[in-house]
């Protein structure tokens, strides 16, 4: 069997088409190539709406963390305290196991207890609790005279935050803010090792480089290539996150540009 | 465990949870949190010695242990952490069966790797398959340690390779003028001194560490996680005398709450040690407390 026949049959087995049965012996490079780079449809799906729906809650928590409303201030104050302060693993575990009661007594909820609304629901939750965080800091570093000139614009209300606050608040907390992406994607390969069941086999990356390391008994071929994926992931995140950093920045002079430096916060 | 447990269908109410959480494998529950703590414990120094070594390969000015070193650093970057725990806890076995195999079993002729398996002497193998179960438990145990110690030593690495830049080159030269070798240099001025600028890294290092540990349950160690969903499943009145629902979500709310307890313990300790080592050091918060006259 060529390499082409291969790719045909497992290309997207991880989505549900083609071959059903995964390979059980005579195990190419090939096939661990295709089936794990199958399985990054998945991390890519997770990393990439986590993070745009994520992106939205985060500013309001932020928002809502830094509001002069009590109540506003520490609704969003827990979310972040909850989400930051527990492991995502647990996180999963928990939030598994709740769905799975509440499906009991709500029909409708009964999607929530698949991997690819449950898990992405977590995951959500999570990314807009530690983004929150980082944006919330970002809007207490807001320079004040940057207000003070949108106040002597005549600048107010919704056109102030718009047009001033927003924007700096991006600008300052976007190294920190890709970081977080960065580790987002690399926090999607728990998924289908936290109870949400991988339905018919089909799992993300991780999932299947595991599924090649306990069938080989030989870990030194699937997750280097796994590694492989995720090294050239992180770099494509890299890049878009800094030609979005070229774009927030491109009023400045070219010195002045915040870097985007690589901070360790990685399992969550 | 009390003497008004001996006949549970009469119990009720608090009398009856008291009973519950009591049983012999409630203890095993209670005994796993030990387990996380003891892994804590052992791996948060060994973490702090490789990423030591680490940091100082990395500025090593010999271009071999220089590439290793920032090689180890660099592991963190692009790869999820969770496939190297899965990768290491094979990987260090298998080492060392081939090595005990290469020294015990020299006229051996087989390859050890025969398609899918893989074959090693039975005097090679680890632990025997004749030591008794607690062997295994052990050995497991201290395969998971040391995985975490190797990842999480390349995070330390990361934090004490920039605290060693932090400190101040004037401090250095001003070391040098006096006379001092490279090694009193290092030993005398560099170590002490960077340990102000690692402790916000390394503050950030105990917190994930802390927030690994229930990766434990996929390295195959009998921890919290594996307990809880142990405990939590239905039990039926066949099999149990405190029969009882699917009751794994309250168990793992349960650990959220413990695991929320414990970073926010954590955060206030780190927090309060920040602000007294950080007195009169030429730090930010340093400055901010002289200014502040406190």
């Amino acid at each position: 069997m060529s390499c082409l026949d291969i790719i045909a049959d497992y290309g997207l087995r991880s989505i549900g088409l083609g071959e059903r049965l995964l390979p059980r012996s005579d195990f190419t490079l090939c096939h661990q190539f295709t089936l794990i780079g199958s399985g990054m449809i998945w991390n890519i799906y997770f990393g990439t709406l986590a993070l745009t729906s994520g992106f939205i809650l985060a500013t309001l928590l932020a928002l809502g963390k830094a509001s002069k409303n009590f109540y506003a201030r520490k609704l969003s104050g827990w979310f972040i305290f909850i989400f930051r302060g527990s492991p995502l693993f647990i996180q999963f575990f928990f939030a598994y196991f709740l769905f799975l009661s509440l499906k009991q007594n709500f029909t409708f909820l009964s999607p929530l207890t698949s991997a690819w609304a449950g898990a992405l629901f977590v995951l959500f939750c999570n990314t807009a609790a530690y983004s929150g965080e980082i944006f919330y800091g970002a809007l207490q570093a807001i320079p004040k005279s940057d207000l003070e000139a949108a106040d002597a614009y005549g600048m107010s209300g919704f056109s102030r935050f718009r047009r001033i606050v927003w924007p700096t608040m991006l600008r300052l907390a976007w190294p920190a803010y890709t970081n977080e992406a960065i580790f987002l994607f690399h926090a999607t390969t728990l998924v289908f090792f936290s109870s949400f069941p991988a339905w018919q086999q089909r799992g993300d990356a991780l999932y299947y480089a595991n599924y090649f390391a306990d069938k080989t008994f030989n870990p030194f071929i699937p997750y280097p290539i796994l590694a492989g994926y995720f090294i050239f992931l992180t770099l494509i995140l890299i890049g878009l996150f800094g030609l979005a950093n070229r774009k927030l920045n491109i009023h400045l002079p070219k010195d002045k540009h915040t870097k985007i430096k690589f901070r360790i916060r990685l399992i969550r | 465990m009390f003497e008004f447990c001996s006949n549970p269908e009469n119990l009720s109410g608090f009398s009856w949870l008291s009973c519950y959480l009591t049983t012999p494998k409630h203890m095993n529950l209670f005994y796993s949190v030990g387990t996380v703590l003891l892994l804590l414990l052992i791996t948060a120094p060994t973490a702090l010695l490789f990423g030591f070594g680490g940091a100082v390969m990395a500025r090593s000015k010999i271009l071999l242990i220089k590439v290793f070193g920032n090689a180890y650093i660099s592991i963190v970057r692009g790869v999820p952490d969770i496939a190297f725990f899965l990768f290491f806890v094979i990987a260090i076995d298998q080492l060392l069966e081939w090595t005990r195999h290469k020294i015990l079993c020299p006229e051996w002729s087989e390859p050890i790797r025969q398609g899918n398996d893989f074959v090693v002497c039975t005097i090679a193998k680890l632990p025997l398959s004749s030591s008794p179960q607690w062997i295994h438990e052990i050995y497991g145990f201290l395969l998971a340690v040391f995985t975490f110690a190797i990842v999480f030593g390349a995070f330390a690495a990361n934090v004490l390779y920039g605290a060693m830049r932090a400190v101040p080159k004037a401090q250095i030269e001003t070391a040098v003028s006096f006379g001092m070798t490279e090694r009193q240099v290092f030993r005398r001025i560099l170590v002490p001194q960077m340990w102000i600028f690692a402790l916000p890294g390394l503050g950030n290092l105990w917190m994930i560490l802390i927030k690994a540990t229930p990766l434990l349950f996929l390295l195959g160690v009998e921890d919290i996680v594996y307990w809880a969903r142990e405990l939590g499943g239905t039990k039926t009145a066949k099999f149990t005398s405190y029969p009882h629902g699917d009751w794994r979500v309250w168990y793992f709310l349960g650990l959220l709450v413990f695991y929320l307890a414990f970073t926010r313990i954590s955060e206030v300790i780190i927090d309060t040690l920040m602000k007294t080592l950080s007195h009169g050091t030429p730090t930010l918060s340093g400055d901010l407390q002289r200014q502040v006259g406190r």
